[in-house]
């Protein structure tokens, strides 16, 4: 895999962008091959598993744009994730629109957040970054507490339309195969910012910020464009929450798990690259959906915790770096 | 480790009842392949604390069954997930035991957040529902295959504090001014709006009405606000860690009031019971259950008997007076229902549901169109006489009197309400 | 007196008292966190272990809760010391504390939770104190020693870790780590032995802390949650390696909360005090008691 090696010299402009093009092309056929693989399966139950574990493929890539490529630790992913399943709900009830155009709703607030974000805490970094982020989280689930018109603490109920679009057996296939397209664009997203020239600078950001922005990179318009673009995904990710649940409320929406999952999966995936998110995630998740329907008690719980301490340890450039030192 | 051994004690519990039950006499043995019934249950996370005792009560019911020649002949297996008390994992456990287990009918895990999630699944392979302590689920929903084992029926809003006004109503003098105080949850927001719009209905004055946050440590400054109001009854909705907290806070700020209580879920639990003792005497707590004569159905104490001794065994909550009854009477609806109807047929099953009425260890049932029940059964009960931190005192009839409805009525009420002051 | 004026005054004293417990709770981060630069997110899962073990000792055997807890202190100090050595070995010598160490904590935080869960179960455990019953008055204000007997300890032990800090020889090094890592090798003292011992005082103050918080209330596994956002909002907004800053913004944080609830409604009261941190950390990210920068 040479394309998860940050390329250190800068390339040419043409180049560069077929290497692109054709990521996103090689992006489209797996999803649609996933899709129709899914299909052939059948099951409702692997639509279901193959949802969850996309959402946090969604979720683990968005975060590792700032997390992994800049180094600006989020904690308050489920804050973003929940800001996007809370789009959906205030959206469609007050416009009445469906899924898709409730995505793309989830992208704007997502952004709009992040970039709010980004600008109150400019000044911030490590640990600091991380606990205004977790304050937000709080700060934000307040709001959604207090706010009567998406439930409130009540939580809302979403009821899936009764035609099923287009060409699709089932509700949840559909849901599933919106996933699918979701994941892939945001993994050939993360390709694309890696390879291009934001994605050197946030690499300088997060290697020496004070020396980057000696050198002339634009260090703070870039960390805002980060934490756009990594909220405006988070938020996408959680969009879809309340069509597989049918019901929504804060406690859940702003769980630690999808706090912990954020983070972890990139982490034991490796972060320096877009496949880590990707492995991580579908390895962590599928062990947890896996666990939920065999173990099937807090031990489940457990797995997260001891693979993530494990890969932290042992292998702190996670599966990609395990990979490249073998090699 | 022990979760799991737990489960595995579980499943061997039931095999055992459904290979040997040739022991119980003159039963014949259930055979043939069993009826698998699938469900979701909090075992760990916020919800587990009532989960695991409604297990128990499940398994209960199922040795009970297999001893006695098991459901059409087949011995009944239990077939559980544990959700972790998270919405999110519910869709995809009833898919699985939808699909890939295939289990013959589902019954839902405990409480609202977890009854929802599984609505639009069980909702699209048209299965009978019985759900257990969700309120108001089905209002948007409207499916007609859903039923509910909760007392509260179907029209919370007028119903639900009824029974608490009735009785502060009766009080001489008549009380004028009301505080209302709950917690920002589902259920407590309808409780507080279901007093709310009863204290009007009454013209009391509502000087206090604030919900506080899942988060609150110190309940101090929600009590002496409610004091310097002055009201003559407080209603208070409120979840086990917070009961805690107000109750003691009322103690520590020697409260007066002429009535105090409402759904204050805490002492349901018996280690809240046991820690706060006296604090408790003269509270009117909204309950499902209390051991008391008037309230004795058959099964019923047959039922408690059986789980105290298991739930001393797996560290569950001692009494088992909250959930246990109701989880166990969920079962007896199936159960009841696929006697009548002789096969698993989901359209016939939800048809006897709403046509019949169900015995069960809680009392006589019956479903309304949405599910709920036809009448209402909100308990409200005092505490009476409580003295130290002993289990013993609570086993008996007498210390937690049933104050409403009438036909359950086992007490008088005492006021006022003092926290344990003497 | 006016009833305002006496609710404003209960609700800034009670204020005080739950601050205390933030003290208590926020204190041993202060020094892992703001000394040391050990982002321990597990704090509050430490303090909450510290909690159910003393619950459980206390229904063997009776003890008074907070003299438990500082019963567990040595165990608790060997526990992290051990935690520690893991963490530098695996992170501090590789120096890539910041995410991967974030990491490791989260994960800690999550096996201490979900062991408790699996070794005494998802219900709550409670520990009574003598004394939680009392209730002292001053006039028109009270004083449940509930609240104030832990607030009380809690302080006495902050108290002598400021003490050991500023004049003993081993306490000037752990502030001295804090600020240069390589003075200390000049004196020939060991860091990262110095860090050891600091972080095992950290954790024992943990248990201190849980021995406050089951007098306070009810605790199960997942009791360290409310915390996690207060204690890291205290330590930053106290000026991390200030230890007496971090007891006036843990006493602050209280009084916001509380005096916010009384007037405003308790549902506002955590949205503010965490409003008023992110205010903090944009203006001032040095914190109100901290130097400036």
């Amino acid at each position: 895999m040479s394309d998860a090696t940050l390329p250190a010299m800068p390339v040419s402009p043409a180049s560069r962008w077929m290497g692109h093009g054709s990521f996103w092309l090689a992006a489209a056929v797996a999803a649609l091959l996933v899709i129709l693989a899914l299909r052939g399966f059948g099951s409702e139950y692997a639509y279901f598993a193959a949802t969850f574990v996309l959402q946090y493929v969604v979720l683990a890539t968005a975060w590792n744009i700032l997390g992994g490529y800049a180094g600006y630790v989020n904690f308050g992913a489920a804050a973003f994730f929940a800001a996007g399943a809370y789009t959906t709900v205030a959206i469609g009830k007050a416009l009445g629109l469906g899924l898709l155009p409730c995505i793309a709703f989830a992208a704007l607030v997502g952004g709009a957040l992040g970039l709010g974000t980004g600008i109150l805490t400019l000044r911030l970094r490590g640990a600091y970054f991380a606990i205004a982020t977790l304050c937000l989280s709080v700060v934000l689930q307040t709001i959604v507490v207090n706010w009567d018109y998406v439930g409130g603490s009540r939580g809302a109920y979403v009821i899936r339309p009764r035609e099923v679009p287009w060409l699709f057996d089932s509700y949840s296939g559909f849901l599933c195969a919106v996933m699918v397209v979701l994941a892939a664009a945001a993994v050939a997203l993360a390709r694309t910012i890696e390879k291009s020239r934001l994605g050197l600078g946030l690499a300088a950001l997060r290697d020496d910020e004070a020396a980057a922005e000696a050198a002339g990179v634009p260090t703070l318009r870039l960390k805002l464009v980060a934490t756009t673009i990594s909220g405006a995904m988070m938020a996408v990710a959680g969009a879809p929450l309340p069509y597989l649940g049918s019901y929504v409320e804060p406690n859940s929406a702003f769980g630690l798990a999808y706090a912990v999952n954020a983070i972890a999966m990139p982490l034991i995936g490796g972060t320096a690259s877009w496949a880590g998110p990707l492995i991580g995630a579908v390895l962590l998740a599928s062990l947890q959906q896996a666990a939920t329907v065999t173990i099937s008690s807090a031990a489940n719980l457990m797995i997260v915790g001891v693979v993530l301490v494990v890969f932290v340890c042992a292998a702190p450039h996670g599966i990609i770096g395990l990979f490249r030192r073998s090699r | 480790m022990e979760a799991i051994s737990r489960r595995n004690f579980g499943r061997l519990a039931v095999a055992a009842a459904a290979t040997v039950p040739a022991t119980v006499r003159s039963q014949t043995a259930p055979s043939g392949p069993p009826i698998r019934i699938g469900y979701s249950m909090s075992l760990s996370g916020g919800l587990a604390g009532n989960g695991r005792p409604a297990l128990l009560a499940h398994r209960i019911w199922a040795e009970d069954v297999n001893s006695k020649g098991g459901l059409l002949g087949r011995p009944v297996e239990l077939v559980h997930y544990d959700d972790q008390s998270t919405g999110a994992q519910v869709p995809g456990i009833y898919t699985k035991l939808i699909d890939v287990d295939k289990v013959d009918l589902v019954i839902s895990g405990y409480a609202t957040a977890i009854i929802a999630p599984a609505m639009p699944i069980v909702m699209q392979r048209n299965m009978a529902f019985v759900s257990l302590f969700g309120t108001g689920v089905n209002t948007d929903f409207k499916y007609d295959r859903y039923f509910s084992i909760n007392p509260t029926g179907s029209n919370v809003k007028e119903t639900f504090a009824k029974g608490f006004m009735d009785i502060a109503m009766a009080m001489e003098p008549r009380p004028r001014s009301i505080a209302l105080v709950n917690l920002d949850s589902d259920f407590h927001q309808r409780t507080a709006e279901s007093a709310r719009f009863l204290a009007r209905q009454h013209g009391l004055r509502i000087v206090y009405d604030r919900a506080y946050p899942p988060s609150t440590v110190d309940f101090t400054p929600i009590i002496r606000s409610v004091q310097a109001a002055r009201p003559d009854i407080v209603f208070i909705g409120s979840y086990p860690p917070d009961t805690a907290g107000l109750l003691r806070a009322a103690s520590e700020l020697r409260v007066n009031f002429q009535m105090m209580g409402g759904p204050m879920i805490g002492p349901h639990i018996t280690a809240q019971k046991l820690q706060l003792g006296p604090i408790l005497n003269n509270l009117v707590v909204w309950d499902v259950y209390a051991p008391e004569p008037t309230l004795q159905f058959p099964g019923t104490q047959a039922l408690i008997e059986r789980y105290q001794p298991l739930a001393a065994k797996e560290n569950a909550d001692a009494l088992g007076h909250y959930v246990p009854p109701l989880a166990y009477s969920q079962m007896q609806v199936l159960e009841q229902a696929v006697k009548r109807v002789g096969k698993i047929d989901q359209a016939a099953l939800a048809a006897d549901m709403h046509a019949n009425q169900f015995d069960t260890v809680i009392g006589p049932l019956r479903f309304d169109a949405l599910g709920e029940w036809t009448e209402e059964r909100n308990l409200y009960t005092q505490y009476q006489g409580v003295q130290g931190n002993g289990i013993d005192q609570f086993r008996k009839a007498g210390t937690q009197v049933i104050l409403y409805p009438a036909r359950y009525k086992s007490g008088d009420l005492r006021k006022p309400y003092t926290a344990g002051a003497a | 007196m006016d009833p305002d004026l006496v609710l404003l005054l209960n609700g800034i004293v009670s204020g005080l008292l739950l601050g205390g417990l933030y003290a208590a709770a926020a204190a041993g981060l202060s020094v892992s966190f703001g000394m040391l630069d050990v982002v321990n997110i597990a704090h509050p899962a430490f303090m909450v272990l510290g909690a159910l073990l003393v619950a459980l000792l206390w229904a063997a055997t009776g003890i008074d809760p907070l003299i438990l807890s500082i019963l567990l202190t040595p165990a608790f100090w060997a526990l992290g010391a051990a935690i520690y050595v893991a963490y530098h070995h695996f992170f501090e010598r590789r120096g890539d504390e910041a995410i991967q160490g974030l990491a490791f904590f989260f994960g800690v935080m999550f096996i201490i939770e979900v062991g408790l869960v699996m070794a005494v179960g998802p219900e709550q455990h409670f520990a009574d104190a003598s004394y939680a019953n009392t209730t002292w008055r001053l006039g028109e204000i009270d004083l449940p020693l509930r609240m104030l007997v832990p607030a009380l300890v809690a302080l006495a032990a902050i108290g002598g870790l400021v003490f050991f800090l500023r004049r003993t020889f081993t306490g000037r090094a752990i502030a001295a780590v804090a600020q240069d890592r390589e003075a200390l090798r000049l004196l020939a003292i060991d860091p990262v032995r110095i860090k050891r011992l600091a972080f095992g005082i950290s954790i024992a103050m943990a248990a201190l802390a849980g021995g406050a918080l089951v007098v306070v209330q009810p605790v199960d596994a997942w009791s360290g949650h409310v915390f996690i956002g207060r204690v890291f909002a205290i330590v930053i907004m106290g000026g991390l390696s200030s230890l007496g800053g971090c007891v006036l913004a843990a006493l602050a944080f209280g009084v916001v909360e509380n005096v916010t609830a009384t007037f405003y409604g308790p549902s506002w009261s955590p949205a503010v005090a965490f409003g008023c941190l992110l205010l903090v950390l944009a203006i001032r990210p040095q914190g109100f008691f901290g130097r400036t920068a």
